[in-house]
């Protein structure tokens, strides 16, 4: 078996969860080599190693800790080539899509995006897509020596398989062309202390029917420990910042759980959060798209129903 | 200065999508449409026009089928100057691989000082061609940004990635992708729909590019589309209209029952 490739999302907060679902398709794929590209620390190499990473290879290149796509593509290819890597495996976010795709010019790789399943097949890997808004799922075969994967978040259920990992420390070398864009200015995303939007089990957006007010969609959303997402509609109003933005043009959500609130559903919230597990809908206007797709539809006005459940779980937990 | 501006001939997403036999995207069955995510690209290149000292050009391109053409049409309503349409039998069926090398030699033709594109279409949404524009290009790729900077040669943007907000910057030639957040864009009026049926559309074929048959299409794709089903579409499952809070209690009876709790 080949080696195949995992960049990994490690920093001071450990190893993402979407990395460990990586680990565990790449098992199915070959030998599994997580490249982390920055620091790692010991706990990150344990973690990797009781998920089935045979190998860990850090890279402490400066250029490429800000995270622009066209330095990390390049250092992933050296790798690839380097391991002879049958393919490699990245987790499904726009950054991620940049260096996918980069990556693929350079191998001149097999490119599949937004991938749900990963299996080996004969000639290359088989994946399997939802497009056109989860209405449809496109299962496709690799025909190149090399495939590049992103994969997105919630596909697998991560599993452990302990291995011992050889960790190495590897140099890279970055040209002109991929480090010609400079970055002035950083800022972090501010943690909000819920879960990651694309990671979390259950997801609680709220759209127009907010009115701009989303404190009981949030507090809703703490008493389940679920991620707040937004609506186009309550975005472009202002009440919340973009980044929380579900839909077509931006995150697209799987969880186990998806609520509703203020959303009517058109296509493209949809294109969003369609394949999430279950949908639960809150909304005034019975004749609302959006209950043509929930599990269950709730006709009322959400700045009641949400804080009567909320109050109902924590009297429940006492 | 020289701006071209990649625009994409989808199916439209109210409408019914799906797939032909051969497994591409049926075109034939709906309608179609500019992707509207292209139309923010086409307003930043205006912008960045009127807002220059230079005269500044704005190319439309795309590729595809003779349906292709019509974006490019609307690209020049809202106030392109001219568009190029790359067409050849032989595409059909081409990869993110294959498109982005037909792309990259058309726009290496036109010899454009910045090149801009939507953040992703709306049919295929993968997102990748920016990047694999900038990789085969050799010209830094500014990507995801919602607020643009042109400052004589430096572009300067910020995005917003996954992890930070970035202001980055880059000389040209160089790839820019910007989001639906990087203004609106605006409509065509009737005096630039009739000046647009004067506006010069040149069609490109794989000669032209000079790139072999065999390098592009279904042919040089390296994923073969094995089977396209479409999911079983969600069911609408218990309505329950809340009346003195039994809409809380049915929720909260949901959640306990799927043990969310």
């Amino acid at each position: 078996m080949g080696s195949v490739i995992v960049l990994a999302e490690a920093g001071e907060q450990g190893v993402s969860k979407p990395t460990l679902e990586l680990l565990t398709l790449a098992r199915r794929l070959g030998e599994p080599v997580v490249v982390v590209l920055g620091e790692t620390t010991g706990e990150v190499v344990q973690t990797l190693g009781r998920h089935g990473a045979t190998a860990v290879l850090t890279v402490a290149e400066p250029a490429l800790q800000e995270g622009l796509p066209a330095p990390r593509a390049e250092a992933l290819a050296q790798l690839a080539g380097d391991r002879q890597a049958s393919v490699v495996l990245l987790t499904s976010t726009p950054d991620a899509k940049d260096v996918a795709g980069r990556l693929a010019v350079r191998l001149t790789a097999a490119l599949v995006t937004d991938a749900i399943d990963v299996q080996p097949g004969e000639g290359g890997v088989v994946t399997r897509q939802s497009v056109f808004a989860g209405s449809w799922t496109v299962e496709a075969a690799s025909t190149a020596d090399v495939a590049v994967v992103t994969v997105k978040p919630n596909s697998v259920e991560a599993e452990e398989a302990p291995v011992e990992p050889a960790v190495e420390t590897v140099q890279v070398t970055l040209s002109e062309t991929s480090t010609a864009v400079r970055v002035l200015e950083s800022s972090p995303k501010a943690a909000t202390g819920r879960p990651e939007l694309t990671e979390a089990a259950i997801v609680v957006s709220g759209g127009r029917g907010t009115g701009g007010d989303f404190a009981a969609v949030e507090a809703f959303a703490d008493a389940l420990g679920a991620a707040v997402g937004a609506s186009r509609a309550a975005v472009d109003s202002g009440w919340y910042p973009h980044a929380y933005q579900i839909g077509q043009t931006g995150k697209t959500v799987s969880p186990q759980l998806y609520v509703a609130a203020g959303i009517s559903g058109a296509i493209q919230h949809r294109a969003g959060m369609q394949t999430s597990r279950a949908v639960v809908a809150v909304n005034k206007d019975p004749e609302a798209p959006i209950f043509e797709m929930a599990d269950l539809g709730v006709v009322g006005d959400l700045h009641t129903v949400l804080p009567a459940v909320t109050e109902q779980l924590r009297d429940a937990r006492g | 200065m020289r701006i071209v501006t990649l625009v994409k001939y989808v199916p439209d997403a109210t409408g019914e999508r799906g797939f032909s036999e051969d497994g591409t995207v049926d075109r034939e069955g709906t309608d179609g449409r500019l992707s509207e995510l292209d139309e923010y690209a086409v307003e930043q290149s205006l912008r960045l026009a009127e807002a220059s000292d230079d005269e500044v050009e704005v190319v439309a391109l795309t590729m595809g089928p003779d349906d292709a053409a019509d974006a490019i049409k609307k690209a020049l309503q809202i106030g392109a100057s001219s568009g190029v349409h790359v067409c050849d039998d032989d595409i059909a069926g081409s990869d993110a691989l294959g498109t982005s090398l037909v792309l990259a030699a058309a726009i290496r033709k036109l010899e454009p000082d910045l090149v801009i594109t939507g953040m992703a279409s709306t049919d295929g949404v993968m997102g990748v061609l920016p990047a694999m524009l900038s990789e085969r290009l050799g010209w830094p790729g500014l990507t995801l940004a919602h607020t643009v900077e042109l400052d004589g040669r430096t572009l300067t943007v910020v995005r917003d990635g996954d992890t930070a907000s970035q202001r980055v910057q880059a000389e040209l030639p160089a790839v820019l992708s910007v989001t639906d957040q990087s203004g609106e864009p605006r409509y065509p009026g009737l005096k630039n729909v009739m000046a647009a049926k004067k506006k010069k559309v040149e069609e490109w074929d794989l000669d032209d590019l000079g790139l072999e048959a065999d390098a592009v299409g279904a042919a040089a794709a390296l994923t073969t589309v094995r089977e396209t089903a479409p999911r079983p579409p969600r069911q609408a499952g218990r309505v329950v209209t809340d009346s003195d809070g039994s809409g809380a209690a049915a929720l909260t009876e949901f959640l306990t029952a799927g043990k969310y709790v």
